[in-house]
């Protein structure tokens, strides 16, 4: 540190990026990991997707009304047709909305 | 035969009395071609989530059907003709679910509480993405 000369400013600036690796440094983990979420609809007592169940649904909806895609919601590939089939057949019959606002 | 699930929308200005009127109407026609209604569920006047017809709300009818698919189309035809209903949906399915449907058990939870138990799914499944 004081090796590289007067400059303040130098010093200040090596001091502030220790300060920000000092957190992340412990753990030992990547900053940007997070851990894989397992599907909501596998699993023993997972829900039933059914196009009635109108609470359960309605959490895979944005705010807009939109399917919310499964790289969010962690829904497996097979489960996520069968919960965009449920969700459209609700829309129909007018349980849950098109789009809202 | 194969199973069926039928739901159909009633006007939203007719009695219950008449609703299930039309129910009954709908059955003997499942019940001629040879087929049956396993079970029957009135839903209520509920809200729908957008205008169908002009119409707000609507009363829902829940049928669990044992008919041969030529009595599902026949009940249909008249669905189709019928002014009372503004909305069908038939689905046929591997078996039929025994008890109140989902909607029933929500209902049957009571308004105050709904709020709290959909909060309390809500954590235990842990969906996130809620916030986008």
């Amino acid at each position: 540190m004081s090796d590289i000369g007067p400059s303040e400013r130098g010093d200040r600036a090596e001091r502030g990026e220790r300060g920000d690796r000092g957190p992340r440094g412990g753990g030992g983990r990547r900053p940007f990991f997070r851990r894989r979420k397992s599907c909501p609809f596998s699993g023993p007592n997972a829900p039933k997707i059914d196009y009635k169940d109108v609470k359960l649904l309605q959490r895979f909806l944005s705010e807009r009304g939109k399917i919310v895609p499964s790289r969010i919601t962690a829904v497996s590939t097979k489960r996520q047709r069968e919960l965009a089939q449920a969700i459209k057949r609700a829309r129909y019959l007018g349980l849950l909305p098109f789009s809202l606002r | 035969m194969p199973l069926y699930e039928t739901i159909f929308i009633a006007r939203q200005d007719i009695s219950s009395a008449q609703v299930d009127a039309l129910a009954d109407q709908f059955t003997a026609i499942l019940g001629e071609q040879g087929g049956q209604v396993t079970k029957r569920e009135y839903w209520g006047l509920r809200n729908l989530a957008y205008r169908i017809k002009k119409n707000r709300k609507g009363h829902y009818i829940l049928f669990n059907v044992d008919a041969p698919p030529a009595a599902v189309s026949e009940l249909e035809r008249n669905m189709r003709l019928n002014e009372d209903v503004l909305r069908y949906l038939s689905i046929r399915v591997e078996e039929h679910e025994a008890g109140p449907s989902a909607v029933m058990q929500a209902r049957n939870r009571g308004d105050d509480r709904r709020r709290d138990s959909y909060r309390d799914r809500d954590e235990a499944l842990a969906v996130p993405g809620a916030e986008e």
